[in-house]
């Protein structure tokens, strides 16, 4: 039993980072990992922009395998490239690109001296934190397919999804931070004008003091017709449902104190306290800002439309003319390109099919098809071209039925919402007990303490603890790889008691397998001819072995012959060599479940290269750690040669299942949360997108959380799996935090109230009260959970970047 | 006291500017972007050696301005 071992000094590439293989592509002095990485510097070099490696270590985006020539035929199309133009006249047209890839200065610094690489090209603009160019370019000397092929030859390929033809998106609300603009100006004037008030102008300059109040009403109306109005929109919407939700008592505070205010002032007998009920408005508004942006980042809103390619190639009269996918219709002939997606139901009529479904099933090897044989949406051709008819169209694919199925679970109530609800019951009792004390010793009396208590009872605080600190969360989670849709997940994740993995792409690292040898021992000169023929072919075991025995000397093959999803055989030096399955090489039927490749020399068999999964840095000890404290399952597409080895480090109380089918797996979860458990699932695939809706958190885990995820709850970077246990353990310190403030807003808010009661709350006290509280707890919060990130080892600030190093 | 009166409200006039010009830069989208601006105003300009127009540079940049507007 000889196993082959390669050791090799690792070459980074000069362009991206990656490792190089052991011959590395060279120019001269600079290595490369692929001819891409080294096109891409060769371009860069001639047009002058080295500064693009200058300004940050190895900031090229490694490439993924470059799509066909014909990739951005559909621009030509008027209508299509229509969605991507802002502005057009005879002279220039401007047009606006989504590239995912933009993450450093040397992009920004590329991107904008695109008039470099081409004439055509007069300016470009980057939007960095939308990640979208504008470029300005003059059409009459490149089209806009030419300029999105320029994008994609320097790596930056635009991303242009089926949903860019859909709506268009709309602009961005700004309507929050003029609100909050605008209640930050009249906040800070009107505290200022009522300083005298406090300070002493009583009595002695009546006109002054009364200018003063008149100044402070006329700034408070647009605060309380414009910038609270999302509390009011939100809080009647919680009405109409006869819920009352945590707006309804920061509302009900705005009204009150407003209508008082005004009645005092208009009425001569006192202050008002406007400075008050715009300074509730103003932190209101801020926490809830800081919580949205958290959330720009990234979409959570995806379904098939942002995975399936916007057109595909269609068989009219014999040519292939580019098609946008909506216009599909029944009977109509598809060409499939090696790598492309199939984009609806269909039946195979001229080509050799060799589908990758990993997505849609899990199965991490691709099928054969014979012609006429069934298709289904979702999966992606590795072999050479391939013509289809389509049976169905896209929208009612299988595919889409299984995304679309909706279960819409019905709106959670989180426990904030409990809270705020049992804490407007009590203010209003409090309030009804002061009317009635008041009503027996002193009627007059009655409307100030009502009014009062309604003001002082502050639910900011209880509002401001939980924005701030999920708000405060979700920026901390984001700069450690974990991206959250809203602050609600932080509970669900809080809460759960199980968990649930899927195989392949999760616990697996997708891709790469670990590969050993059994039989008789092969000689270097055999291993380099195996690997010479195996790189010949695109099945995805092949190129494992390629990689794994990582040989590049070329030696000429004669008679190669490739049977789809058997094996290859060729001729290398007069030696007849073939690899395969057990029945292509040896001609005897494949034994056990383990995945072999047979390796036969001149038709004598030499032995068999085993590949089993390769897990993840690290999955054992996370597993172990989770187990303890969670109730563990996997569900896997794939068949059960894994099982021992999952059994093992998985513990004998986890459940694994495989050749779970889609809806299965969404079953098993339905199943679980019957019984009670709170659901926690991690996938990677689309295969699980049903499965991640349907539970309580659905983690899906992403290589590179720009490229496709399917909706989920949250996108875990797939590096960061390992701090899974830190993340749960967060979050439910997130839960701790937030009720150590509440007490603490409860204790401001009984001092307040005793003075509320006796009707004696002087505009002073109001407003000293108010933003105290909110700071003190503000600061509690803020530096609780940054605590909390530092002592579980989060980055507190977005991974630092090497920026422009002084010549 | 009257020049207070006039003070107060000359004062809040100038604040009401500076909040149109805030609105105003939001709407114009100044606000939107904060990583580029600080970087982009370091990005060196190409030298004149290397321009297009520069007597002998004609072979080296791979496509010339056909119209020079």
């Amino acid at each position: 039993m000889k196993t082959i071992t390669t050791t090799a000094i690792k070459i980074t590439c000069d362009h991206c980072g990656d490792t190089c293989s052991s011959t590395p592509v060279t120019l001269g002095d600079k290595a490369f990992c692929c001819e891409g990485c080294r096109t891409v510097y060769q371009l860069l070099d001639r047009g002058g922009l080295c500064d693009y490696y200058r300004l940050n270590d190895k900031p090229g985006v490694p490439r993924t395998a470059p799509g066909h020539k014909d990739k951005f035929a559909f621009l030509a199309d008027e209508k299509i490239a229509g969605r991507f133009i802002i502005f057009q006249d005879d002279r220039e047209t401007h047009a606006r690109f989504y590239l995912p890839q933009i993450h450093c200065s040397s992009c920004l610094f590329l991107l904008e001296n695109l008039h470099r690489l081409h004439a055509g090209v007069i300016t470009s603009r980057v939007d960095f934190a939308a990640k979208e160019v504008t470029i300005v370019f003059n059409h009459h000397a490149i089209t806009m397919r030419q300029l999105a092929e320029l994008l994609s030859s320097t790596g930056y390929e635009p991303y242009i999804s089926l949903r860019d033809l859909g709506q268009a998106q709309p602009p961005t609300p700004r309507g929050n931070v003029y609100r909050l603009g605008i209640a930050g100006f009249c906040f800070a004037n009107i505290m200022l004008m009522s300083f005298p008030e406090y300070l002493g102008l009583e009595g002695s300059e009546p006109y002054l003091r009364s200018w003063f109040r008149m100044l402070n009403l006329a700034l408070a109306l647009p605060v309380f017709f414009y910038s609270a109005q999302p509390f009011y929109r939100s809080a009647w919407k919680g009405l109409r449902s006869k819920f009352l939700n945590i707006d309804a008592p920061i509302a009900l505070a705005i009204i009150v104190t407003f209508i008082r205010s005004i009645y005092e002032v208009l009425s001569g007998t006192g202050a008002g306290y406007f400075d008050s009920m715009t300074g509730i408005v103003f932190f209101m508004l801020a926490g809830r800002m800081l919580q949205d942006r958290t959330q720009r980042r990234l979409s959570f809103e995806r379904d098939y439309t942002s995975y399936f390619p916007i057109a595909v190639s269609m068989l009219q009269e014999g040519k292939e003319i580019p098609r946008a996918l909506p216009e599909i219709r029944c009977g109509d002939t598809l060409v499939i390109h090696h790598g492309e997606l199939i984009p609806a139901d269909g039946i195979i009529t001229r080509g050799q099919a060799l589908i990758d479904y990993s997505f849609v099933t899990g199965e991490s090897l691709p099928v054969p098809k014979e012609l006429g044989e069934l298709v289904y949406a979702g999966g992606r051709q590795t072999g050479p071209a391939l013509e289809m008819l389509v049976v169905k169209e896209v929208a009612q694919s299988y595919l889409t039925q299984l995304w679309n199925r909706h279960e819409e679970k019905k709106e959670e109530h989180s426990s904030i919402h409990l809270l705020s609800r049992w804490f407007t019951y009590i203010v209003l009792v409090i309030a009804a007990c002061a009317a009635v004390y008041w009503w027996i010793f002193d009627p007059a009396r009655i409307a100030a303490a009502v009014t009062a208590v309604l003001i002082v009872a502050c639910p900011c605080a209880l509002l401001l603890s939980s924005t701030f600190t999920n708000g405060n969360i979700l920026r901390i989670l984001g700069n450690n790889g974990l991206y959250l849709r809203n602050a609600r997940v932080i509970e669900n994740i809080a809460a759960t008691t199980h968990i649930v993995f899927d195989k392949t792409g999760t616990l697996t690292m997708p891709g790469d397998d670990a590969v050993t040898y059994e039989g008789s021992p092969l000689t270097p000169a055999q291993q380099e001819a195996i690997a010479i023929l195996a790189a010949q072919s695109t099945h995805p075991l092949s190129k494992a072995l390629t990689r794994h025995l990582d040989k590049a000397e070329h030696i000429a093959i004669a008679g190669f012959r490739e049977s789809p999803g058997k094996g290859v055989e060729g001729w290398i030096e007069g030696q007849k060599l073939t690899i395969g399955s057990r029945l292509f090489v040896t001609g005897l039927p494949s034994a056990g479940a383990e995945t072999r490749v047979y390796v036969a020399w001149n038709s004598r068999l030499m032995g068999y290269f085993r590949f089993s999964n390769h897990y993840r840095d690290g999955i054992p000890g996370l597993v172990q750690t989770l187990g303890r404290c969670f109730r563990l399952s996997l569900l896997s597409g794939d068949n059960d040669r894994e099982r021992g080895r999952l059994q093992a480090f998985m513990g004998r109380n986890a459940c694994i299942f495989f050749n779970r089918t889609p809806a299965k797996k969404a079953a098993y979860i339905c199943q679980l949360q019957q019984q009670g458990e709170k659901v926690m699932m991690i996938g990677d695939g689309l295969n699980d997108a049903g499965a991640l809706r349907q539970s309580d958190t659905g983690i899906a885990l992403a290589e590179d959380h720009h490229s496709f995820t399917p909706a989920s709850h949250a996108i875990l970077e797939a590096s960061r799996l390992q701090r899974l246990p830190q993340f749960i353990r967060f979050c439910r310190m997130a839960g701790r935090i937030i009720l150590a403030s509440f007490i603490l807003s409860i204790f401001y808010n009984v001092i307040g109230l005793s003075f509320a009661v006796r009707g004696h709350l002087s505009p002073l006290i109001a407003a000293i009260l108010m933003p105290c509280s909110s700071l003190s707890i503000l600061i509690l919060t803020y530096s609780s959970v940054n605590w909390a990130a530092k002592y579980l080892g989060f980055n507190l600030s977005p991974p630092a970047e090497k920026d422009h190093t002084s010549r | 006291m009257s020049a207070i009166l006039l003070l107060l409200i000359v004062s809040l006039s100038v604040a009401a500017l500076f909040l149109g010009a805030f609105i105003w830069g939001v709407k114009h989208h100044q606000f939107d972007d904060g990583y580029s601006p600080p970087r982009r105003i370091l990005f060196d300009d190409q030298p004149v050696e290397d321009l297009p127009d520069h007597p002998g540079n004609e072979l080296k940049v791979p496509s010339l301005k056909i119209n020079q507007n």
